[in-house]
């Protein structure tokens, strides 16, 4: 059912190029998902994430300190390995210290025709957040405008936010099908499906995504549910993961994570001022732990996913060295458990230990399972 | 291997007086609420002329000078870091934040006293518990910082906390809109503060710790500049115990009245004779941030070759304002002269001119900061630079290897050495001893 998905993520270079020779617009690699992709689609640019590949590698250790998250590392490993030759432009979002050295080694070392640093607030609990950002915006959108030559007129704005809150819309539809006793769609599948999202162009993933609903409402799972899991934590598009916990005797029915729904979570709220209410969208977004402050919101909105999901437990799980989600991770674990969610934390890498992993995920489903058994 | 002796040396006569105003600093936290006063907790780079406002008896504590305290403190920092992991907390997280929260959790402030003296605890003295803040005021740029004081909070059942967001861009590409969001939200904080505190804001006082600011910044900058001769009047060593007051209260009086009327001008006076540092100078490098604190003997290492660490961008630039002079040059920023009128006015020239500071840039692009190195290590006639890839500090390490890559395209050997600031329990005085032997060869002195 989600092949084509699955066939976008795996030859997500071959799908650029296509697009590129097909639309011959520009493609901008991106490493947050604080960029504001709507204004980017607006000018005909594809925004395509930057992700890793899980392979070991040495290519990044005259670049980035080993103390800095595998994360990283591994996504400058794909620029140096020259498998992102064809984007015409790269850009980040100010978020964590540590993906932000893959932007600025790649801007040395694999220079492309557009190099953007998009100053986005970190207090984005503060009033004058928006003000601020939607300014940063007018410089961004002025400054896409000169790279590509067209003009970002509002309608070309609008359209952007409509394609981009549908794709949203239907995604949280695909989520919803998760709340089932039975859902008829595993947590790796759904990685695929969210994976494919932030490299492919959301009108065709819309399509594709319709298609894929409309089977879903048909589908009946045979295959046993287990313990109803939440994963959250740091970026993960470990799916090798995935598939190991959901063959174990549990399956994965919410996450959190950037790669998953704070990717998509929130809307657009369309509004007169169209760059203004893009920027309230990533300010009111759920916050990455950068931005997470002073008060912690993404508790409150974990707690209401486990709440929502009927979530049996937790699978903490956090690139190694990623400071932002190990200052959270405590205060996280100790409102899982003041709620009766049991939680296991994991510490990924580039590649995770498989073997040893599904040792310590079968004791915690066996733990989680305990209360059935006797 | 001692080296003779090229050129007269000599303490420092401030030496004293430095040790007596970080002293006196703790001391005043510890001791605020016995007078009525109040204390306040936050980042050695917060806006701290805003507290200020508050009154003459309100007195800080800043968290990242606390955290090498205790580091300092071998026993403490070991009790202080397993109390903090017992807790959860990952060990690769910030070494001094993780030292702060330990001295939370075991409830030991790093001072005490001794025969009714305030001394620090590895001189003997009763430990105290740790004084708690009333409130916290911080600032953020690197991903630690807010969330540093969130688990303070969490750890002391609740603080009242403000955090700035200064994280608004490279000062080349300063505007209008970045400066007026710092502003906007440093005008929310002094409602925060007067509403927590129930005191009335007094802007002369604001506007006196702000100019207190401008001067203790410049004129750090100015005394660093002076290590440009040779032979260098200071070594790294040395430095890292001035500096500090800027990192403690860059806006008090003391600290600026000290930069300006005790060190500069002590330092112009041993230029002047000739004073060296080091007496048998003859090769020159910088190091790069914060150094292994519990083990600061490795720069008297250096010395046995000859050499001397003339500072850092860290040490420069940390709290050191700085600017490109007429001849293309790097000197100490301009103060402003400028008279306050209103506290809009005043808060704005504030943030304009400390949106400048060098140690704020590399959180946008390594590759500001490799210019800024790579301009120390000519203009301060460098023979080489030693790196510490710090496991203790994500903030001031990022893009250290960047860094590596241009200071030897320019043309200048380094040296790198792996360790931790305020986690003695990584780093390996041994292993780095040699690579400073095999380096120093390198450089043409053994």
């Amino acid at each position: 059912m989600i092949e084509q998905f699955k066939q976008w993520e795996k030859n997500r270079h071959d799908y650029a190029k296509q697009w590129k020779g097909k639309t011959g617009g520009k493609v901008m690699g991106y490493f947050c998902t604080y960029v504001p992709e709507e204004i980017l689609y607006a000018a005909g640019v594809l925004p395509v994430r930057i992700l890793g590949s899980h392979e070991p590698q040495d290519v990044t250790e005259p670049h980035i300190f080993a103390m800095f998250c595998p994360f990283c590392r591994d996504c400058l490993a794909q620029g140096l390995k020259n498998r992102y030759k064809y984007i015409d432009g790269i850009m980040i979002a100010q978020s964590c210290l540590h993906i932000r050295q893959a932007y600025t080694s790649w801007i040395k070392h694999i220079p492309v025709e557009f190099e953007k640093f998009l100053c986005m607030p970190h207090k984005v609990q503060s009033p004058h957040a928006y003000e601020f950002l939607i300014e940063e915006y007018r410089v961004f959108k002025k400054e896409v405008e000169e790279w590509t030559g067209k003009k970002i007129t509002d309608k070309d704005l609008d359209n952007a936010i409509k394609v981009y809150n549908e794709n949203r819309r239907l995604m949280r539809k695909l989520y919803d099908l998760r709340k089932s006793d039975n859902p008829s769609i595993t947590g790796e599948e759904v990685m695929e499906v969210v994976m494919a999202m932030q490299m492919t162009d959301k009108a065709e993933h819309n399509k594709e995504l319709k298609k894929l609903l409309t089977k879903l409402e048909k589908h009946k799972s045979d295959r046993e549910v287990g313990s109803r899991l939440i994963i959250l934590g740091s970026e993960d598009d470990d799916t090798v993961f995935m598939k190991m916990v959901e063959s174990s005797g549990a399956t994965f029915v919410i996450d959190d994570h950037c790669t998953g729904s704070r990717y998509f979570w929130n809307e657009v709220e369309q509004g007169k001022d169209l760059l203004a209410a893009i920027a309230a969208r990533y300010i009111d977004r759920i916050p990455c732990p950068t931005k997470d402050w002073e008060e912690r919101k993404r508790i409150p909105h974990i707690l209401n996913l486990c709440k929502e999901w009927n979530v049996d437990g937790a699978i903490i799980m956090q690139q190694k060295f990623c400071d932002p989600h190990e200052l959270d991770f405590v205060a996280i674990k100790k409102a899982l458990n003041d709620t009766g969610i049991p939680t296991l934390f994991l510490e990924f890498d580039v590649t995770v230990p498989i073997g040893q992993f599904k040792i310590r995920v079968e004791a915690f489903l066996e733990m989680i399972g305990e209360e059935d058994l006797f | 291997m001692e080296l003779e002796a090229k050129y007269p040396t000599e303490k420092l006569k401030c030496w004293g007086k430095a040790k007596n105003i970080r002293m006196k600093f703790y001391q005043d936290y510890a001791e605020a609420h016995d007078k009525g006063g109040l204390r306040w907790a936050g980042g050695a780079w917060t806006f701290d002329a805003i507290p200020a406002g508050l009154g003459d008896d309100v007195y800080p504590i800043t968290s990242e000078p606390y955290g090498a305290t205790i580091a300092f403190d071998k026993e403490l920092s070991l009790e202080c870091m397993e109390a903090a992991e017992v807790k959860g907390y990952p060990r690769d997280l910030c070494s001094y934040m993780r030292n702060y929260w330990g001295s939370i959790i075991t409830d030991k402030f790093a001072f005490g006293y001794k025969d009714k003296e305030f001394v620090p605890r590895f001189q003997g003295a009763k430990p105290l518990g740790f004084p708690k803040p009333d409130f916290i005021w911080q600032d953020h740029i690197c991903c630690s910082h807010a969330k540093w004081y969130q688990v303070v909070s969490d750890l002391e059942d609740g603080i009242p906390m403000f955090t700035v967001d200064n994280a608004v861009g490279p000062a080349h590409k300063l505007t209008d809109s970045k400066i007026k969001y710092v502003v906007e939200q440093l005008k929310d904080g002094i409602k925060f503060l007067e509403k927590v505190t129930g005191r009335d804001y007094d802007d002369e006082l604001l506007f006196k710790a702000i100019k207190n600011h401008f001067i203790s910044t410049s004129k750090w900058a100015e005394t660093c500049e002076l290590n440009k001769a040779i032979p260098a009047p200071l070594d790294e060593k040395s430095i890292y115990s001035l500096y500090v007051l800027g990192t403690l209260q860059k806006a008090g009086k003391q600290v600026a009245d000290f930069y300006e009327k005790d060190l500069l001008p002590e330092i112009q006076d041993r230029i002047k004779r000739g004073i060296a540092a080091v007496p048998n100078e003859r090769v020159r490098v910088m190091s790069d941030t914060q150094p292994p604190w519990s083990f600061l003997s490795i720069f008297r290492y250096l010395e046995k070759f000859g050499c001397v660490s003339i500072g850092s961008l860290y040490t420069f630039g940390l709290i050191g304002q700085w600017e490109v002079k007429n001849d293309g040059t790097w000197g100490a920023k301009t103060i402003p002269y400028v008279e306050f009128s209103s506290r809009d006015q005043a808060l704005y020239e504030y943030v304009k001119y400390e949106l400048h500071k060098p140690e704020w840039q590399h959180f946008y692009s390594c590759h500001l900061k490799s210019d800024m190195m790579i301009r120390i290590a000519r203009e301060w006639k460098l023979n080489g630079v030693m790196l510490h890839y710090n496991r203790g500090c994500e903030g001031l390490t990022i893009g250290i290897a960047e860094n590596r890559l241009a200071l030897l395209d320019a043309g200048f050997p380094v040296m790198t050495f792996e360790g931790n600031n305020a986690d003695e329990r990584e780093f390996d005085e041994a292993r780095t001893k040699t690579k400073i032997n095999a380096f120093m060869e390198t450089l043409g002195v053994k």
